[in-house]
């Protein structure tokens, strides 16, 4: 016999595979990118940009462009200068930290190649470009700091002059016995890594129209961003307008992975130049302004040593990571939150005590570097991963031998990493177990083994990972950044009876409009479809953190979640007084007002509104109705809700052509309660193959001079269909206790693991040809060196 | 210099038929078909990812080809039939696909997603039984980088699938 289960009741989303109401739109050509806006007397943006990594500007020459009709305006960084205040990408709880101040256009200098000196706008972009042609800047190069090592080097050029060196932040962690547990260890094993800086590359690049009232004063800016927001709240107080009269709005949004979250210069100075225009101003970068201005990430170089004993058992771990950002921290979030990150998820996993790490953030003549979807997650779980496996083979056990005599025991949360991460509750060896099934590991050992026979060179590689979601002020508010932690929502019930959601967080396609949708419809006891989403525009919703580093189911979804019990307790009460009853005694069924112990249907819900909004009349005397709840939630308990899986990767090696060919991939994961399951595999799924991408294409490739020199969609590869594999899913839920709803993050957790399971699976198949691999991308090239054969 | 505007910006007329109208339209020569359909059209459904051919988000269909917005000038298209994301939405055309996209989730942001539908189209136009492998391949000219590909991939070929049972049944007999 079937038992019911919560899924039987109506209304019950939450935990069910709902389609995105909001994805026909999309489906059908009909949505509404900033791309695509186009606002009366709208004027057009170029820019032209810096030849040099590092260069003074010895003067310009406007005149010419000046001149070409169509041409509105040319302004430099001296134009902008004058309206706009500079901005510091520094936070107070990064002790020591440095960074230059910035304007949307450098006065004297230019910090490296891409970088936007002069903005001519124009009747249209092409008009635009053409007067780009007629200006001259006179450039006296400087020496370029290019190369990471070199940059640590001392007497090395400075990126800035003004400082004291390249370093732009250093922090150590120790929490004590590392020589110790390494000089009594059984094994002690060592590695060097290398990760590549790679760019998260959304389809539509980025995008912004602002739209100055002089009369009024007041600011509209259409951005294609994650966190409107913030840049409300930075638009206001660096052009000096009351935050009152800065509206940004962020419609339909081509891809973001985090890098729509920072302060870009020419989106700065866009804001600028339509408030010296008085008239709307559009840009849209294209792509290889795109490769050249969007933020890049992950450009580390770590040194790892383990110790374990004699059965395996970790003891320690001692960690050196530098890694280089470009000339300056990014605003507001810094450029140093991916190290800060890397150092402390480093074993985050296991169960150990002593643990070191030193982390050097130093500055170089290359493109900013900042929060790009798990941030920092694939470097640690490379690191870490690599490393386990490394032991293992010392020791001479399994992988996942290895693994299950060290992850955290399910049985001992709450507890805390060496790093002092505190964990509610992580679930690693049941999520080890499942892998082990969902794999049929033992097969795909006996067909490895079979096909060595016949030189095909298989790898099977697996990743434990923590994830950190539903981050508290811990991760920007203590460091004075005002990126807000909470989120709001306002809930209406329409007079026909309908729901209407105005929420914080935004959407940018991993449906966040759906699950707070669901969220409401289950809560209230309505049909999904009767709920409205509205997300993102500041206008509109309460102000709130937005959609990033995973927090719009859990902490979006709870905001949602305690809107909509507090507007329902609002309609019942309203229903008690119409139907002579207590509140208590009714619920809200499918649009109906029932009696909870009967059942019965009392009431419609439309019916309640109808006489709220137009026959208040026929209400008790001093009723009023609250129809409309607005509501915030901030995360409270844990710092973060911590999330964990593992994932498997099985690949092939070519070891003629070093060509890499992925044949599955699996995942077991954990975000909590799951609201929307197919929306969940399916964040995993784009996260894995953003990892992979990483894994074995993604590179920003610079020349000695510190030239981009593959800026292009046909020269930087990316995961394409072809070469991706079908993904296998599987879930555990571990809710958090922190919130009624339960839900954490997963839109980092594929990525997170993705590209340390392709590492361990190449070395896996290069094991029996004393070949090893440290670096990623795994390029054929770096594959053939690591055989001797290139 | 020249104060006037750019010779480049002299206007040509081009005549097509859009999604089954005849339209005409002033267009700079340099003016590429993308940006002819999104500016002078407003059909901004077609979008451009890279201008370069290499991401697919521009496909339209000219005289039921796919071709890349991107890579031709609007005048190259002078008399052509031309078909977008738009008019194949409203003919049903590809009512299926859309469909079978939504109720995966073959789609995120959805920037990409008309593209992969003009090619998915053209796909299940020439073969009807694809294997994965032959889809995966036939959107090797599509960048998505929000899904992964496999919901894509599984919403191509439960079409092709529903197309061959519905054609099998209407072929055959009694």
């Amino acid at each position: 016999m079937n038992a019911l289960t919560s899924l039987d009741r109506p209304n019950s989303y939450i935990g069910r595979s709902v389609p995105r109401p909001n994805a026909k739109r999309l489906l059908a050509g009909r949505g509404r990118y900033v791309t695509d806006i186009r606002l009366p007397r709208m004027l057009h943006a170029a820019f032209l940009r810096s030849p040099y990594a590092h260069a003074r500007i010895i003067s310009i020459d406007v005149d010419a462009a000046r001149a070409l009709a169509g041409v509105h305006l040319v302004a430099t960084g001296a134009d902008i200068a004058r309206i706009c205040a500079p901005w510091t990408g520094t936070l107070d709880h990064f002790k020591g930290m440095t960074s230059e101040p910035q304007l949307p256009l450098p006065l004297d200098r230019v910090v490296w190649a891409g970088q936007a000196v002069v903005a001519v706008v124009a009747e249209s972009r092409a008009l635009a470009e053409d007067a780009l042609e007629l200006i001259s800047i006179g450039y006296e190069e400087l020496p370029a700091v290019v190369d990471l090592d070199a940059a640590r080097q001392p007497g090395t050029p400075r990126v800035n002059p003004s400082g004291t060196s390249n370093i732009c932040f250093r922090t150590q962690l120790d929490s004590g016995g590392v020589d110790e547990a390494f000089a009594s260890a059984a094994h002690v094993v060592e590695e060097e890594f290398s990760f590549g800086r790679h760019t998260p590359v959304t389809l539509e690049p980025r995008a912004i129209v602002a739209d100055y009232d002089a009369e009024s004063g007041s600011l509209t800016v259409h951005h294609a961003t994650q966190t409107p927001y913030q840049f409300q709240d930075l638009y206001a107080r660096h052009y000096g307008i009351p935050e009152a009269r800065v509206r940004v709005i962020a419609p339909d949004i081509g891809g973001s992975f985090g890098m729509k979250l920072h302060v870009y210069h020419e989106d700065m100075a866009v804001v600028g130049l339509s408030i010296l225009l008085a008239r709307p101003v559009k840009y849209v970068a294209d792509r290889i302004e795109s490769f050249v201005s969007d933020i890049h990430a992950r450009d580390h170089h770590v040194r790892a040593r383990m110790a374990v004993d004699v059965e395996g058992k970790i003891l320690a771990m001692d960690i050196h990571d530098a890694t280089a950002i470009g000339a300056f921290s990014t605003y507001p979030r810094t450029s140093v939150v991916e190290g800060n990150q890397v150092v402390r998820l480093i074993g985050a996993p296991y169960d150990f005590k002593s643990y070191r790490a030193v982390l050097e953030v130093v500055f170089q003549n290359k493109v900013q570097t900042s929060q790009y979807r798990a941030v920092g997650h694939p470097i640690a779980c490379a690191v870490t991963e690599r490393m386990v496996d490394l032991a293992a083979s010392q020791v001479g056990i399994d992988p996942f031998t290895m693994r299950a005599r060290n992850v955290i025991a399910d049985n001992a949360y709450p507890t805390a990493s060496p790093t002092g991460y505190k964990f509610e509750a992580l679930s690693h060896e049941i999520c080890l177990q499942r892998l082990r099934g969902i794999m049929d590991y033992d097969a795909l050992r006996t067909e490895q083994a079979e096909l060595r026979q016949r030189g095909i060179h298989r790898g099977i590689g697996i990743a434990t990972f923590v994830e950190i979601t539903n981050p508290s002020p811990a991760f920007y508010g203590v460091g004075g950044a005002r990126i807000s932690s909470q989120d709001g929502a306002t809930l209406s019930l329409t007079p026909s009876g309908e729901v209407r959601c105005a929420i914080s967080v935004t959407e940018q396609g991993q449906g966040t409009e759906a699950i707070i949708g669901q969220i409401v419809a289950d809560q209230l006891g309505v049909a999904q479809d009767h709920v409205k989403v509205i997300t993102g525009d500041t206008e509109v919703t309460p102000h709130g953190g937005a959609t990033w580093a995973c927090r719009g189911a859990g902490i979006g979804g709870e905001t949602a979640l305690q809107a909509a019990r507090r507007l329902k307790a609002n309609i019942l009460e309203i229903a008690g007084l119409i139907l002579q009853e207590q509140p208590s005694a009714l619920d809200i069924i499918d649009g109906q007002v029932v009696g909870v112990a009967t059942g019965q249907l009392r009431l419609p819900v439309a019916e309640i509104a109808r006489i709220a909004y137009f026959r208040s009349d026929t209400l008790p005397p001093g009723t009023q109705a609250q129809l409309t709840v607005s509501h915030h939630f901030a995360p409270q308990g844990y710092p973060f809700a911590f999330t964990n899986g593992i994932q498997g990767c099985y690949l092939e090696v070519d070891v003629h052509t070093g060509f890499i060919k992925l044949l599955k991939h699996y995942v077991v994961e954990d975000c909590g309660r799951i609201i929307n399951p197919m929306l969940v595999d399916e964040q995993l799924r784009g996260g894995v193959v953003q990892g992979l991408g990483a894994a074995l294409f993604e590179e920003c490739r610079y020349g000695e001079t510190g030239q981009l020199l593959n800026g292009s969609l046909a020269d930087y590869l990316v995961p394409m269909a072809m070469e991706m594999p079908d993904i296998i899913i599987d879930h555990v839920e571990t809710p958090t206790a922190d919130t009624i709803l339960g839900a954490k993050g997963c839109g980092e957790a594929g990525t997170a693991a993705a590209s340390a399971c392709v590492l361990n699976a190449v070395n896996d198949a290069l094991a029996p040809l004393a070949a090893s691999i440290n670096a990623i991308p795994i390029t054929p090239a770096r594959v053939l060196k690591a055989l001797g054969r290139y | 210099m020249s104060s006037e505007i750019d010779d480049a910006e002299e206007a040509v007329r081009v005549r097509f038929t859009v999604n089954g109208r005849k339209v005409a339209c002033e267009v700079a020569p340099r003016d590429t078909l993308v940006d002819c359909l999104r500016n002078a059209l407003e059909l901004t459904g077609t979008h451009a990812g890279c201008e370069m051919g290499a991401c697919g988000a521009c496909l339209v269909q000219l005289d039921g080809r796919a071709v890349h917005g991107c890579l031709m000038f609007a005048v190259q298209a002078d008399g052509a039939r031309i078909d977008t994301i738009e008019g194949l939405s409203e003919s049903g055309a590809i009512a299926d696909l859309q469909a079978e996209f939504h109720r995966r989730n073959a789609l995120q942001c959805g920037f990409c997603t008309p593209g992969m539908l003009i090619n998915a189209h053209e796909l299940l136009s020439r073969l009807t039984e694809p294997s994965r492998a032959a889809i995966r391949d036939a959107l090797s000219g599509n960048f998505c980088r929000c899904t992964g590909y496999e919901a894509i991939v599984d919403a191509i070929a439960a079409v092709a699938d529903a197309r061959a049972a519905k054609a099998s049944q209407e072929g055959s007999p009694g």
